[in-house]
């Protein structure tokens, strides 16, 4: 087996060395009648070249030659090389979590950098090292505002991602945080009279997302004066990063919620990503998950440790303000470098190419079928309905190698034939032209129908 | 230095300032091509909800973000430098073939919600790893969704939970022993299980008697590590599953230790209902730095129905979809379907081993944490003499009579060129040193490591206060841990500047 170091002497000598006859021996601590008597029954050894031959094979049913309208939590920008250059580095790629600091200082520099680079972005005072993914932050982050406030219940926006309220969900409901659902209004924006109702005095926070599930930017200091107002904090969940770069940061919140896979993380079939919660300093010994911390050494040097490990679970074990133990380090580490790229400057130039684009093509769609939502700014997202049933429209798109935007019958049914299509910097003109053709094409088509009908019924 | 090592000599180290301290206006390290579509005018279109200003986000040029990131990259150890024996976290060889395939195009720019038609590939991938697990576990089903070890525990309570409500009752509790992981007692707490503890028998494995004695029907499962975090492994485990069983409880398998059992021994034939694997742990798949994991959650049929969404399904047409009807699911613990791009390389791994190299693996593992035993036996306090598998647990007993504790040792070893163990758990264990070499090391790096470990021990007799002191050999000395907690900095800021 190639990845094994040793040979058939070498085993021989240490099992002389320990003093047993056979490698069996060393099993005996497992009763007979449970030992394996048999080969597993799982794919012969392959070669290297046999595993490369499967995946790519893998990789062609996959889609690998289509482009495409998807974003809703999983989001297509430019990866610059640099990042899997650095990512691969053994050093980064092979080692654990930095528990002992002095042989572990690039992991640790590099999460504190990490953390400032977040904060700064999201307008809080500071961020940890990384949770699951957006929608597990988002949870955790509920969970951390229960304990702040000592209230139990919870709203959340309709128009935070389907997924995400579901996984949020699955988190209250053996915490007894009751969850109450506010509705979005015909701008697609959090309904705010509904909201006010739907806070009561046990209320621990509103959590919403922004850009929302719809490419909506909401109005987070109106929302966040209504929540503050009845003593409940604000918890913005944000799924599409490079909004950050060219949208006000949500500064009144008190916790964000951040899906940061936008920077730099392949979207990989919807994982590994990168959560991230910022917060306020004055909420950091509640806050789960990692935390690197500047401090000194012995000669006064700068260096860098994990610290208030006394909110962890290997410390406080059922006491402890989450279980979280591995988080997505080697992926923040990814987010890390593409912010290091853009950096101040470039991200607002990317973020702006992102809002042009989608500017144009929802224009272009606009012309065709109706745009909804059109009451608040947008970022890359955008929801179109048309009079056909969007799947429909998709498998034609299909056929010019195009995925289309996602239909929204399944989370939202109210809005019918609506889809939900995303624009990048990766998205250009001519698949915007091409997929607003057969809109185009769709809507006419149902229009002659119309008429053809309107004129059999006229007869 | 003391004693002379053999594996480790200094060698010329870069300093590097945070990256903060490097940007200046005007560097940059992108360039995006010209727009195809026209300009907008960005005020026009978000008004009061355009952003002005990014503040200390760093300008600098792509060459001092490659050495800043790799000159970070040399101030750490990794398994890539040498032996990583980080009892219970499995640091062994990460293939490089498994990035490889994770990158190609098709399964790194999958969108989770492509149609089902040009999804087959990722469905199958999930599909074929998923049945290795299940014939490797001995269980009947799995969910690869939650996202590392930590999740999966959860995911499985939910659905030992959702199990008991099912049969009309939740239950109260979970029984821990005292020599679990810190997430099983915060797992249980997070699924609203209070949990009671279950002390260990002086073999270091679950009492038995006191178990009969602690289970009722209050109890919802038992969760036990096995091998346990002393790398022992649970003779009776078949009694504890039938003393579970009895009384309607379930058995959860934390299987960090599952490296020590893959092709000689499965779970599901001993008993267990329901346990997470870790495939950064067993199947090799990078730490990171300290993630991301995966933690798949295997379990018997009973519990099937209870299985997070979606869960993929061949159709009679031999196509693979994602189910999502299943109405006594506990619901979605993670958006989309998991950390895919582990499931890429967790299956490249055992397509690399097969049944053989996967026997060979866990075999290799054992022998040389017996090799380790054997070879500090005596050098080193053994609190339990109880046959270790896949790693071996010492104490400090010797030595901190010295004054010389766990974590002193720990930092000495950084000296001798290899990672230190894990310090002071399980806690069962006062000062413990928690030894793993995985089946990644050869016979020289395992006696280089020995030789270390019994310089150490003499370097204690001779000279506490100088092992005290270490470790010398790294860029910095040891850090003040208490200052960071007490006046937390957590973030650069222009005043704080470094010397």
């Amino acid at each position: 087996m190639r990845y094994l170091p040793k040979s058939p002497a070498d085993r021989e000598a240490m099992l002389k060395a320990i003093g047993v006859r056979s490698i069996d021996d060393l099993f005996s601590p497992i009763p007979g009648e449970y030992r394996l008597s048999r080969d597993l029954n799982v794919p012969r050894q392959m070669a290297e070249s046999e595993i490369v031959d499967w995946f790519k094979l893998r990789s062609k049913e996959n889609g690998d030659d289509y482009t495409s309208f998807l974003g809703a939590g999983a989001y297509f920008h430019y990866r610059p090389v640099v990042i899997d250059a650095l990512v691969q580095r053994g050093e980064f790629l092979t080692s654990y979590t930095p528990y002992q600091a002095e042989f572990a200082q690039g992991t640790l520099q590099a999460i504190f950098e990490f953390q400032t680079m977040i904060s700064e972005l999201t307008g809080m005072d500071l961020a940890n090292a990384s949770m699951y993914d957006g929608s597990t932050g988002a949870a955790e982050a509920v969970m951390m505002a229960v304990r702040i406030t000592g209230k139990s219940s919870a709203v959340i926006a309709r128009s935070l991602h389907p997924e995400y309220r579901e996984v949020m969900a699955t988190y209250a409901t053996h915490q007894g945080i009751p969850l109450k659902t506010v509705a979005f209004t015909d701008s697609g924006r959090v309904d705010l009279k509904e909201l006010e109702k739907s806070i009561t005095d046990d209320t621990a926070c509103v959590l919403i997302q922004s850009p929302n599930f719809f490419g909506t930017v909401e109005d987070v200091e109106a929302i966040a004066e209504i929540a503050h107002r009845r003593g409940a904090l604000l918890i913005v969940s944000i799924a599409e990063a490079v909004s950050l770069g060219i949208v006000e940061p949500p500064r009144t919140a008190d916790i964000v919620a951040m899906e940061a896979q936008s920077f730099g993380v392949p979207m990989g079939f919807g994982g590994p990503y990168c959560g991230v919660l910022a917060t306020k300093d004055k909420f950091v010994r509640q806050m789960p998950g990692r935390l690197a911390g500047q401090t000194v050494d012995k000669k006064g040097k700068r260096g860098f440790v994990l610290t208030l490990a006394t909110r962890e679970q290997h410390i406080r074990r059922e006491k402890a303000t989450s279980n979280i133990c591995t988080n997505q380090a080697l992926v923040a580490l990814m987010v890390n470098i593409f912010m290091t790229v853009y950096g101040k400057v470039g991200l607002r130039e990317l973020a702006k190419q992102n809002l042009a684009k989608t500017a144009y093509a929802a224009d272009q769609f606009g012309k065709n079928a109706s745009v909804l939502f059109t009451g608040g700014p947008r970022f890359n997202e955008f929801v179109v309905r048309t009079s056909e049933d969007p799947s429909a429209i998709n498998s034609r798109l299909l056929g010019h190698k195009i995925v289309g935007g996602l239909p929204l019958k399944k989370f939202y049914p109210e809005l019918g034939n609506a889809a939900l299509w995303c624009c990048t910097e990766l998205t250009t003109r001519s698949m915007i032209d091409t997929a607003v053709g057969i809109v185009a094409e769709s809507e006419g088509s149902v229009q002659s129908m119309k008429e053809a009908e309107a004129q059999e019924v006229a007869r | 230095m003391k004693h002379m090592t053999r594996k480790a000599t200094r060698h010329v180290n870069q300093n590097e300032n945070l990256i903060f301290e490097k940007s200046s206006p005007g560097k940059a390290a992108w360039k995006l091509p010209p727009l195809d579509v026209p300009e907008v005018d960005t005020t026009k279109l978000l008004g009061k909800f355009e952003r002005k200003d990014l503040g200390n986000m760093p300008e600098v040029s792509e060459i001092e973000i490659i050495r800043h990131f790799t000159r970070l990259s040399t101030w750490n150890y990794a398994i890539d430098l040498g032996m990583y024996p980080l009892g219970s976290c499995t640091m062994k060889y990460n293939p490089r073939v498994n990035e490889f395939v994770s990158r190609v195009e098709g399964l790194a720019n999958g969108h989770p919600y492509q149609p089902a038609k040009i999804s087959q590939g990722a469905m199958r991938i999930m599909k074929t790893l998923s049945d290795c697990l299940i014939e490797i576990t001995g269980m009947d089903a799995i969910t690869l969704q939650p996202a590392a070890g930590a999740h999966g525990e959860f995911t499985g309570l939910l659905m030992v939970r959702a199990y008991h409500e099912s049969k009309g009752n939740a239950r109260k509790k979970i029984l821990i022993p005292d020599s679990a992981h810190g997430t099983n007692p915060a797992t249980a707490a997070t699924v609203g299980y209070a949990v009671e503890n279950l002390k260990s028998n002086e073999r270091g494995m679950v009492d038995v008697a006191a178990l009969a004695a602690q289970m009722n029907e209050d109890v919802a499962a038992l969760m036990v590590t096995n091998p346990n975090t002393l790398g022992v492994f649970e003779q009776e485990i078949h009694k504890i599953a039938d003393l579970m069983h009895a009384k309607g409880g379930l058995l959860y398998m934390d299987g960090a230790n599952m490296n020590a059992l893959v092709g000689k021994a499965r779970p599901g034939d001993f008993g267990v209902d329901v346990m997470h694997l870790n495939l950064h742990k067993t199947f090799s798949t990078p730490h990171g730095g300290g993630g991301p994991g995966s933690g798949p959650v295997a379990i018997k049929k009973i519990l099937e129905p209870f299985l997070p969404t979606p869960v993929v399904v061949t159709k009679p047409d031999g196509t693979m979809a994602f189910e999502y009807n299943r109405p006594q699911s506990v619901g979605r613990v993670r958006a989309f379907y998991g950390n895919f791009g582990m499931f890429i390389r967790a299956l490249a791994y055992i397509f690399a081993n097969g049944p053989d190299g996967l026997r060979q693996t866990t075999e290799d593992a054992v022998l040389n944490a017996n090799y380790i035993r054997k070879g500090l036996e005596g050098t080193y306090d053994l609190p339990y003499s109880t046959p270790s598998m896949h790693e071996v647990v010492f104490s400090d007993k010797v030595q901190s009579k010295k004054g010389v504790k766990t974590m002193d040792l720990a930092k000495r070893l950084i000296d001798y060129g290899f990672h230190p163990y894990t310090t002071a758990f399980p806690l069962i264990v006062p000062g413990a040193l928690m030894i793993e070499p995985t089946e990644s090391e050869p016979k020289e790096e395992l006696d280089l490591f020995i030789e270390a470990m019994k310089s150490i021990a003499e370097e204690v007799e001779e000279d506490p206060q100088f092992v005290l002191e270490a470790p010398y050999n790294t860029r910095i000395s040891r850090l003040d841990e208490t200052l960071a907690a007490r006046k937390p900095v957590l973030r650069w800021k222009p005043e704080t500047r470094g010397q």
